[in-house]
């Protein structure tokens, strides 16, 4: 991909970032941290990636999306709204009673969101049958999702990273939110996941581990996982929880707290100075 | 035709043989393929049978993923497993979204004799019809087992299936079983105490019935294969006819097919109510004859609570 391409995603993501400050600020609640953490993927994703239609967001031969760390939806939702599935001034609305845009993805509502998730784990399985499937209907659609670290300690991750493995699903490319922090604290204080890579090479899975931040990387590590045939692949993301606000960064309680009215401008200040 | 032939048995078959006529449906197991029966699928469309290993957890999320795309795939395993274990995954990815995901579960409850306490699922009505949109379904025999997996083919949403490991005597004839998702059936009309039945419940109640002639009471014998949708009309105007109520099942006494008659009949139509199934304990090892003995899944324990229930009425 050219500077061209790149400058435009990293855009993307600046204005996305900007979104999930406005939404866990109207919401006075929410999960910001982890959500900064993975929006250079999302831009990528949506913006240059996967083969999908605004307009028709049920469309068959879509690339699906599961966001496994459902909890980081305001990401998802910015990101889509930016893409044009729904209105971005709806975006205001996140976590209201009459609003669609739920504290976790919902599916049945929200235009462009491919599956409902929340419950830790559960995501990358559904993935793996949105996998299996286009393989049985002889589909080439392909499938993306993100799992946090702190997720990888549920068990159901490993049981998927099995199945993958076993129905070969090379149309399956996860990546993992490695921003190494959870709720409780560093992750290798709480208890441990690490190492991810040899843990994934031994379940069979295809490996590649990058910047999550750096739109290049991201690009040929998705080139290159399309390529791999017969097993699935991992994207091990290297990133930064609350990136691109000074004060969230590496901070383990913006994990699930909202920013008051003056940490609200300082992160939109922040933000606004990568738009130079 | 054998006589008796166990649900699981019957849905193996009924996979198996519907495979052929509905094309886009795939079958998931976790490693008992061969308990549950889908081994019998598996043989004829080994292409469309996915095992998922032990791993009840992945495979329900799994079928969510699937059934996301338009493809539905039937989920079995051990109800124990499919209700208990994988209840986050039945619940969150399935049943939120209102998946079109259908749950073959088999061994249920008590009639699982020998592996005892660990592998029979007393609850699982209750932890499934307390989810909304769920469908619960528990036929009675061989015949509307059949008819409950293709009917299930056609409701637009998740299904709960529940079927036994214990052969049960055929009820229904295939040339003239009306099944219908939420509908019961009735057996046989009577007008002084009404019993709702059913799975292996259902050929005990028809018995019952006949012991009850015989000391003058007359029974109504409805099979409501389905729990929810619960067949409110019918269980409503049963109940106001006879004035006294029994129900009849493999299941805790609490929250299954007993609980849901007196939530409704509560509001509606408050009658006596007695209940039968397996009474706030956990099962244990044994026969399966010996087992429903002891638990009070008897013709003798329907007959007792009936005249109990008819000596109640005002």
């Amino acid at each position: 991909m050219d500077k061209k391409q790149i400058e435009l995603i990293k855009k993307e993501a600046n204005l996305i970032r900007k979104d999930i400050v406005e939404e866990v600020f109207c919401a006075s609640s929410g999960h910001p941290g982890g959500a900064l953490s993975i929006a250079d993927i999302l831009a990528y994703l949506y913006f240059h990636e996967m083969r999908i239609d605004p307009k028709n967001p049920q469309w068959e031969d879509r690339d699906r999306f599961v966001l496994s760390k459902g909890h980081t939806c305001p990401a998802l939702y910015a990101t889509l709204a930016e893409r044009g599935f729904f209105d971005t001034s709806l975006l205001k609305t996140f976590r209201q009673a009459d609003s669609i845009l739920q504290g976790h993805p919902d599916m049945k509502h929200i235009p462009g969101v491919d599956m409902s998730a929340g419950s830790l784990g559960l995501g990358i399985s559904t993935a793996c049958g949105m996998a299996l499937s286009a393989k049985v209907q002889n589909k080439d659609y392909r499938v993306y999702s993100i799992i946090g670290d702190g997720e990888s300690e549920e068990g159901q991750v490993w049981e998927a990273a099995m199945f993958a493995a076993r129905y070969k699903l090379d149309n399956l490319t996860l990546f993992l939110d490695f921003n190494g922090l959870q709720i409780d604290g560093p992750i290798e204080e709480i208890i441990d996941p690490a190492p991810f890579d040899k843990k994934f090479e031994a379940f069979k899975w295809n490996v590649i581990t990058i910047d999550g931040h750096d739109i290049e990387q991201i690009d040929k590590a998705v080139q290159e996982a399309k390529k791999c045939k017969g097993k699935p692949t991992v994207i091990i993301a290297k990133t930064v929880k609350g990136k691109g606000v000074s004060f969230m960064e590496n901070k383990v309680g913006w994990h699930g707290k909202a920013p008051n009215e003056d940490e609200y401008k300082q992160a939109i200040a922040d933000l606004s100075a990568n738009e130079n | 035709m054998a006589d008796k032939i166990a649900t699981r048995q019957a849905y193996g078959e009924a996979l198996a043989a519907l495979g052929e006529k509905y094309t886009n449906f795939v079958v998931l197991d976790a490693d008992l393929a061969e308990a549950t029966k889908t081994i019998l699928f598996k043989k004829k469309f080994p292409e469309r049978h996915f095992d998922c290993g032990i791993a009840e957890g992945n495979m329900m999320s799994v079928a969510a993923g699937i059934a996301s795309t338009g493809v539905i795939p039937f989920a079995s395993t051990f109800a124990i497993f499919a209700s208990g274990r994988a209840y986050d995954q039945v619940r969150n990815s399935i049943a939120y979204p209102h998946l079109n995901v259908k749950i073959g579960a088999t061994h249920a409850s008590i009639s699982v004799g020998e592996d005892g306490a660990t592998h029979q699922s007393n609850e699982d009505f209750a932890l499934m019809r307390a989810i909304p949109g769920m469908t619960v379904i528990c036929p009675a025999d061989g015949t509307a087992t059949y008819a409950c997996v293709e009917a299930a083919l056609k409701v637009n949403g998740p299904v709960y299936m529940r079927f036994g490991r214990f052969a049960v005597p055929y009820i229904y004839d295939a040339s003239t079983l009306k099944f219908e998702v939420g509908k019961g059936i009735v057996l046989s009309e009577g007008k002084d105490v009404s019993i709702f039945a059913n799975g292996l419940m259902v050929h005990m109640a028809i018995q019952a019935k006949e012991v009850l002639k015989s000391e003058g009471i007359d029974a109504e014998v409805i099979d409501i294969h389905t729990i929810k949708p619960l067949d409110e009309q019918l269980i409503v105007s049963s109940a106001r006819k006879t004035g006294a109520v029994v129900t009849a099942e493999e299941h805790s006494i609490i929250g299954g097919l007993g609980g849901a008659v007196c939530e409704t009949l509560a509001s509606t139509c408050p009658v006596p109510v007695m209940r039968v199934g397996v009474e706030d304990k956990f099962g244990k090892s044994g026969k399966v004859p010996v087992l429903l003995e002891e638990y009070g899944l008897t013709v003798e324990n329907i007959v007792a609570k009936a005249k109990a229930a008819v000596a109640m009425k005002k």
